[in-house]
């Protein structure tokens, strides 16, 4: 299976999900609804990546709208691992070495996800460091631009190029530049290793993080078994506030302007109905009724805006736990492969494994997979991360 | 029985900015294709987003300072969804949760006295599109100038009891938003909503309410309210039809309400707040430049005036139009005199506009501009009338005076010479009248001087073409 849904120079060294626009590019973005759509400009990331040297490698395959677990509701093709599991194409691109780094939107842990499935790693930076102009947007609250690479250094590379305040976006944060380094000591670190995700996980999974946890206690480190009991309402509350957001900015894909219009409709009810019956998947559609639901007069209130509530309590949790600890390490997902299933269940499956994930979607902190297992710091706690992944990777198995 | 009617009114007005509300697209009222002045953005295209237009915000807390209301000084914008190709995200970024401004109010000069209408709130939106209809072809064409425009929505409280005071209240709305700067109202920039309802005179509960949507002619919106009223009094006393809160839109050919079809009406606009948008925070250093920043209101202006002695009807011409009241204020900085210059504005300009089928509102002319030719004529460097004929074409031409005046001569001081030569070519040829004159005539220096500034055509003081004229015509004696 191709990784790249277009190519663009075969030369190129960086891959982009296509989720994330490039000048001139057609973007799809998994989803037939944006059939033809050219953008006129690409994204801040990509901008800064091209000025400084990088070369593009080509658009790589991503679900519809980047919402499902790793890439499989693609209209476009779906990219599988050599033994029919599941991975992005992204991550899959980077560990065949087809790329050194692949750019992909975190927004409802999907990248994570491809990486852990492919044994590469990827860093959702903090929200706001990285520019989301030019990224198709979902869920705007949380999403985030990051980068997938087969190890630490290579992350860092791109990472420290792509963030910075850009002006375009009005939550990007004002710091000009971002120093990433991966040379913090990973002696004398407290971990805290989180009960809950780790019950949760399948055996295989535990089994990765009690090997990382033996590495960093190892290197120095310390770990400690915390709970974060409230881990599921939080999951709830971005899978609210994810499918919200997202019925809301996709809802612009009207076959009125651009992208994909159905060939037969009486009037514009018709042209809209039948437009996006056609042209959107079934995890889209889920999306498009869940979020409409939580958003309507009657369930605001219980819903959405308990979500905005639950957001900031998640935000002091962790304000909390950051005060002690200078990380967090967890499984990044239930288990370590996920089989090809019935795309009948994408939205209730995703969902379950949102509740590894949202907490960085959720609160802006950065979180990165590396070694299978996933790590998160306080905001702007990207070189711990770093280094973390960093000293793992130079220790052997 | 004896009904009052009570109104409340939804008022959207185009904030006078240079750009869109969250673009950089501008000029969208110049521009004459449809989207010529369009972006990604306001085309909804993916991956652009909203950026906060400052001048916008200074506008709407502007206005809220000239209705007396509260500023909030956290307000946020938020989504309203609804599906329509005149709106391309399918959704219209409003102020839904914490408007800019609340809880302020208005007095309105009625017949009766004044009336003080109370401001609900006061938020800020942008505008949709257009849509176009091509009956011959059959096809309906979207244009985006418009969209993403900046609005602000000033509601007001259920405070009207007559259409007189509700056409006050527009009027008086419009004069303070035009010369505070913060809209320009032109034609169909103000649109109202009309909520309205009748209950038996002395009663404090609220009648079935219709809401009118979408009016933008105060003829219109007198004649609607004129029509519900005699529906909903129907309704009550004659049993025509059952009232239900509605949304009726108003026929001006047919001069009557209808109803709007329910799936109009009905919508869940699933508000939520804008997570690409931080919340606007005025804080007080902001609101106090804002404060420091007002324009002098109409109010304000008018006794000014008065103290400089400006006459009523002056006056009351000068503050019809901010851009009027500014020019005059310009002119009087650089040393003209008040009651001259605003008869070169009022009298002067004024002519030579009529003159081109246009209204002094129109006047385009800069300061700098006026102030030079009236003081060419204080000083006497030109007379009057050419310096009418300058103005004129300063403002018909565009030219700049100092160069027009040197173009064509005008000035006085550069061609002494020239009356010189005049005034001997004209003395010579009017023997008759110069022996009259030398015979105790007085009356034929006048005849004189008029062949002079014939010749002249206007050119040259005219006392310094008098002054030479006598000591020429003295020295035949
Ligand atoms: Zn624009």
């Amino acid at each position: 299976m191709n990784y790249f849904v277009t190519e663009i120079d075969r030369a190129g060294t960086v891959a982009v999900d296509d989720t994330i626009l490039v000048k001139g590019c057609e973007a799809k973005a998994g989803s037939h609804i944006l059939d033809g759509f050219v953008p006129l400009f690409s994204s801040d990331a990509v901008e800064r990546l091209v000025k400084a040297g990088f070369t593009l490698r080509g658009k790589t395959h991503t679900g519809e709208f980047g919402l499902d677990i790793a890439g499989e509701t693609s209209y476009h093709g779906v990219c599988k691992k050599a033994d029919g599991t599941l991975s992005t194409a992204a991550a899959e691109a980077v560990a065949a070495g087809a790329v050194k780094q692949a750019l992909c939107v975190d927004v409802n842990g999907a990248p994570r996800r491809g990486a852990a499935l492919s044994g590469v790693d990827f860093l959702k930076p903090t929200y706001g460091t990285v520019s989301r102009y030019g990224i198709i947007p979902t869920a705007c609250s949380g999403e985030q631009v990051g980068v997938c690479a087969a190890n630490a250094e290579d992350v860092e590379e791109a990472l420290s190029v792509i963030a910075g305040h850009d002006g375009k976006d009005g939550t990007s944060l004002p710091a000009e530049k971002y120093e990433y380094a991966a040379d913090k000591d990973v002696a004398g670190m407290k971990i805290a290793l989180v009960k809950e995700l780790y019950d949760a996980a399948d055996e295989g999974v535990r089994a990765a993080i009690d090997a990382f946890r033996a590495k960093l206690e190892k290197a120095g480190a310390t770990v400690e078994v915390i709970p974060v009991t409230d881990v599921k309402a939080y999951a709830t509350a971005w899978q609210i506030m994810l499918s919200a957001e997202t019925c809301n900015n996709i809802s612009r894909y009207d076959g009125v302007k651009f992208g994909y219009r159905a060939p037969v409709y009486k009037d514009i009810d018709e042209l809209y109905v039948n437009s996006r019956t056609e042209g959107m998947g079934f995890t889209a559609k889920m999306n498009v009724l869940f979020g409409s639901d939580v958003l309507s007069k009657n369930r605001y209130m219980s819903c959405y805006d308990k979500s905005l509530r639950l957001r900031r309590l998640a935000s002091e949790k962790m304000k909390e736990i950051f005060a002690g600890f200078d990380a967090v390490l967890c499984p990044a997902m239930s288990a370590l492969s996920v089989p090809a299933y019935d795309l009948a269940e994408t939205f209730e499956r995703t969902e379950r494994e949102l509740l590894f994930t949202t907490i960085p979607n959720l609160t802006g902190i950065p979180a990165m997979v590396t070694g299978g297992v996933q790590l998160w710091a306080a905001a702007f706690g990207e070189s711990t991360l770093l280094s973390i992944a960093a000293t793992a990777e130079r220790m052997a198995d | 029985m004896k009904y009052e009617v009570v109104i409340g009114l939804e008022t959207h007005v185009e904030l006078s900015t240079k750009s869109k509300i969250f673009c950089a697209c501008g000029g969208h009222s110049e521009a004459d294709q449809p989207n010529d002045c369009v972006c990604p953005a306001c085309c909804g295209m993916p991956g652009m987003l909203p950026v906060t237009n400052r001048h916008a915000v200074e506008l709407a807390v502007r206005a809220g300072i000239m209705l007396n209301c509260r500023i909030n000084q956290y307000a946020t914008f938020d989504k309203k969804s609804y599906y329509y190709p005149d709106l391309p995200c399918a959704y219209q970024i409003t102020q839904w949760f914490h408007p800019i401004c609340t809880e302020g109010y208005v007095d309105v000069p009625t017949k009766h006295g004044v009336s003080r209408i109370g401001i609900k709130q006061i938020h800020m939106e942008e505008d949709a599109g257009k849509l176009v209809h091509d009956d011959w072809a059959d096809v309906t064409y979207v244009d985006f100038n418009r969209t993403s425009v900046p609005l602000i929505e000033i509601v007001s409280k259920p405070d009207f009891r007559s259409a007189e005071e509700v056409l006050g209240y527009l009027e008086k709305l419009k004069a303070m938003l035009r010369f505070g700067g913060i809209s320009e109202c032109e034609e169909g920039a103000m649109r109202c909503d009309v909520n309205i309802s009748i209950r038996p005179e002395g009663s404090t509960e609220l009648g079935v309410r219709s809401e009118i949507k979408n009016m933008s002619s105060l003829t219109a919106i007198e004649r609607a309210i004129k029509y519900e009223v005699a529906r909903h009094i129907d309704a009550v006393e004659r049993n025509t039809e059952t009232l239900v809160q509605e949304t009726r839109r108003w026929d001006d050919m047919k001069n009557r309400t209808f109803a709007m079809r329910n799936k109009e009406t009905a919508a869940d606009y699933r508000y939520f707040p804008d997570p690409n948008l931080m919340p606007v925070v005025v804080d007080d250093e902001w609101l106090k430049e804002i404060r420091d920043n007002m324009p002098a209101t109409i109010e304000q202006k008018t006794a000014e005036y008065a103290s400089m002695g400006l006459s009523g009807q002056d006056i009351a011409s000068l503050v019809s139009e901010r851009r009027l009241c500014d020019l005059f204020d310009a002119v009087v900085a650089s040393g003209r005199r008040p009651a001259d210059t605003a008869a070169w504005i009022l009298t002067d300009c004024a002519g030579i506009l009529r003159r081109g089928g246009k209204v002094i509102g129109e006047l385009d002319i800069a300061p700098e501009a006026l102030s030079y030719i009236i003081g060419m004529v204080d000083e006497g460097k030109i007379n009057r009338g050419v310096g009418k004929k300058v103005l004129g074409a300063v403002i018909e031409k565009g030219v700049s005076p100092e160069q027009y005046v040197k173009e064509q001569a005008l000035d006085a001081k550069v061609d002494e010479s020239l009356i010189l030569d005049t005034v001997k070519t004209v003395l010579t040829e009017n023997a008759k009248a110069v022996s009259d004159y030398l015979g105790g005539k007085e009356k034929a220096l006048q005849s004189l001087f008029g062949s002079c500034m014939k010749v002249l055509r206007g050119k040259g003081d005219p006392a310094a073409i008098r002054e030479i004229l006598v000591r020429e015509i003295e020295k035949l004696k």
